[in-house]
C-alpha cells in the first residue's frame, strides 16, 4: 500500500480523471491487465467492487482511485483484482465434473504408459481444481499413483493465494459441497473451511494472463476454461481457442462454461460424440 | 411437485425458508419442534425434511433418530438446517443418518445447491 500513498502526494493535473471518465479508466485498467471486459450488464458493480479498495487506501472517491490506479501499478493491479469476476463454487455443474472423469478414467485405459494432465484455466478461488482432487482421490482409476496431475492458473495473484490457501468462508463451502466431501477433506479453523494439506498439494497453482501470456509446458488431456471466455473479446476467444487446440493431446477434450460455445468461434475443436458437451480437438485443422 | 417439511421453532426462519422453498416449486408444510414434524411425516409423507437441531420438546436429532427407527413408509432426506457448525455436531448428524446439512445463516443458492445434492431440485 505504500507506494499508493506516497504515489497521492503528487498532484499531477493531467492525470486527473473527470467523473464521466473514471468509470472508463477503471475499466480499461481491467482490460490492460486481463483481457477481461466489463459488460454494460455489471457496469453498475463498480462502485461496489471497489469501495472495500477506496476504504483502505484512505480515498474519498472512485475518480481519487482511478488517478492513484494510473500512477501506482500496485494499485492497478489491486483495481483489476477487485473488478474480476471471482464466482466460484465446489462442483460446479456438477454432472460435467462427473463426465470428465468418465472421460479421464477412459484414456487412463487407452494410455496406461503416462501420467494423464489436466489444466483448469481460470480456476479463481481453487473450488474447481480442489473438485477435481476430490473426484479423482475418490475413484480408484483416477486415485493414488494413477491420478492425473491438476494445473491450475489464474490471472489474478490475489485469487491463487487464497487458491493455496485452501481456506474458504461458511458460505463458500457450502455451495456445493456434500457435506460427506467438507466433513472428509477440510478441517475448521474458527468459521473458516480449510482443505487438507494432501489435497492442496495435488494441485501445481500458476499465474497465468490466458490473454497474453506463456501457455503451460507439455500437452494435456482435459483443459477446463469455464466461465472466462465470455468476459472476452470475439478476437481473445478465438485465440485462446486454437491455443488449447495445440496443447491437447490427440483425443483430448476441452470444457467450456455452461453457456459458452466453441461453435462460430474456431474450427479447431468439435462437440465431442462421445462425451455431450465437451469439444474435441479437430485432427484435421491441427 | 416436491413437498418439503420445515422444522423450526423460530417462526421468522420457517418464513424464510418457506419463501426460498416456493421460488424452487416446492409446496412446503411446516412443523415447530420433533414431536409435530413425525406426526406430519406420518400425515403428509414429505419429500424432503428441512431441520432445526435445537428445538422445545423434541430436538432434530431425536427426530431424525425415531425417524430412522420408525416403520414411516416413506424415507424423506434430512437436511439439517442449523447453527451448530462444528465438525462434531456435523459427524452426528451424517452418523445418525442425515443426508445434507445447511449451516445457518444460509442463503437460497447454499439450499439449492444442497437440495440438488440430495436430488430434490
Amino acid at each position: 500500500m505504500s507506494d499508493g500513498s506516497d504515489a497521492l502526494k503528487f498532484n499531477l493535473p493531467f492525470e486527473r480523471a473527470s467523473p464521466a471518465g473514471t468509470m472508463g479508466v477503471l475499466t480499461a485498467i481491467l482490460e490492460s491487465r486481463t483481457g477481461q471486459q466489463l459488460g454494460a450488464n455489471r457496469a453498475w458493480r463498480i462502485e461496489t467492487e471497489l469501495t472495500p479498495l477506496m476504504r483502505d487506501l484512505g480515498l474519498a472517491s472512485l475518480e481519487a482511485l482511478a488517478v492513484a490506479a494510473q500512477r501506482s501499478p500496485t494499485i492497478a493491479e489491486q483495481v483489476a483484482d477487485a473488478l474480476l469476476n471471482q464466482e466460484s463454487s465446489f462442483f460446479r455443474d456438477a454432472a460435467v465434473l462427473d463426465l470428465v472423469a468418465r472421460a479421464l478414467a477412459a484414456m487412463r485405459v487407452d494410455h496406461p504408459e503416462r501420467r494423464l494432465r489436466i489444466w483448469s484455466a481460470g480456476c479463481s478461488f481453487g473450488q474447481e481444481p480442489l473438485s477435481l482432487a476430490m473426484l479423482f482421490a475418490e475413484q480408484p482409476a483416477l486415485a493414488g499413483a494413477a491420478m492425473p496431475e491438476i494445473i491450475a492458473t489464474d490471472v489474478s495473484e490475489a485469487a491463487l493465494a487464497r487458491a493455496r490457501s485452501g481456506r474458504y468462508s461458511q458460505f463458500e463451502i457450502q455451495r456445493g459441497l456434500p457435506i460427506r466431501r467438507m466433513v472428509e477433506w477440510f478441517d475448521t479453523d474458527g468459521t473458516d473451511w480449510i482443505a487438507k494439506p494432501e489435497l492442496v498439494r495435488r494441485i501445481a497453482f500458476r499465474r497465468m494472463n490466458l490473454v497474453a501470456g506463456a501457455l503451460p509446458s507439455g500437452r494435456f488431456d482435459v483443459v477446463l476454461c469455464r466461465n472466462v471466455l465470455l468476459y472476452l473479446t470475439p478476437e481473445d476467444r478465438r485465440q485462446i481457442l486454437d491455443r488449447f487446440a495445440t496443447i491437447l493431446q490427440p483425443g483430448g477434450v476441452l470444457v467450456l462454461g455452461a453457456g459458452e460455445t466453441t461453435i462460430g468461434q474456431t474450427e479447431a475443436f468439435q462437440p465431442s460424440p462421445t462425451y455431450r458437451g465437451l469439444y474435441e480437438r479437430d485432427a484435421s485443422s491441427v | 411437485m416436491k413437498t418439503c417439511l420445515v422444522v423450526d421453532d423460530s417462526k421468522v426462519i420457517r418464513k424464510v425458508a418457506r419463501h426460498i422453498l416456493e421460488t424452487l416449486n416446492f409446496r412446503v408444510t411446516e412443523a415447530g419442534d420433533g414431536r409435530e414434524a413425525l406426526d406430519s411425516c406420518l400425515a403428509c409423507a414429505p419429500d424432503v425434511v428441512l431441520l432445526d437441531w435445537n428445538m422445545p420438546v423434541m430436538s432434530g436429532m431425536d427426530f431424525l433418530r425415531a425417524l430412522r427407527d420408525s416403520a414411516i413408509a416413506s424415507r424423506p432426506k434430512v437436511v439439517f438446517c442449523t447453527t451448530e457448525n462444528g465438525m462434531a455436531h456435523i459427524r452426528a448428524a451424517i452418523e445418525a443418518g442425515a443426508d445434507e446439512y445447511v449451516m445457518k445463516p444460509f442463503d437460497r443458492e447454499t439450499l439449492e445447491s444442497k437440495l440438488q445434492i440430495v436430488g430434490m431440485a
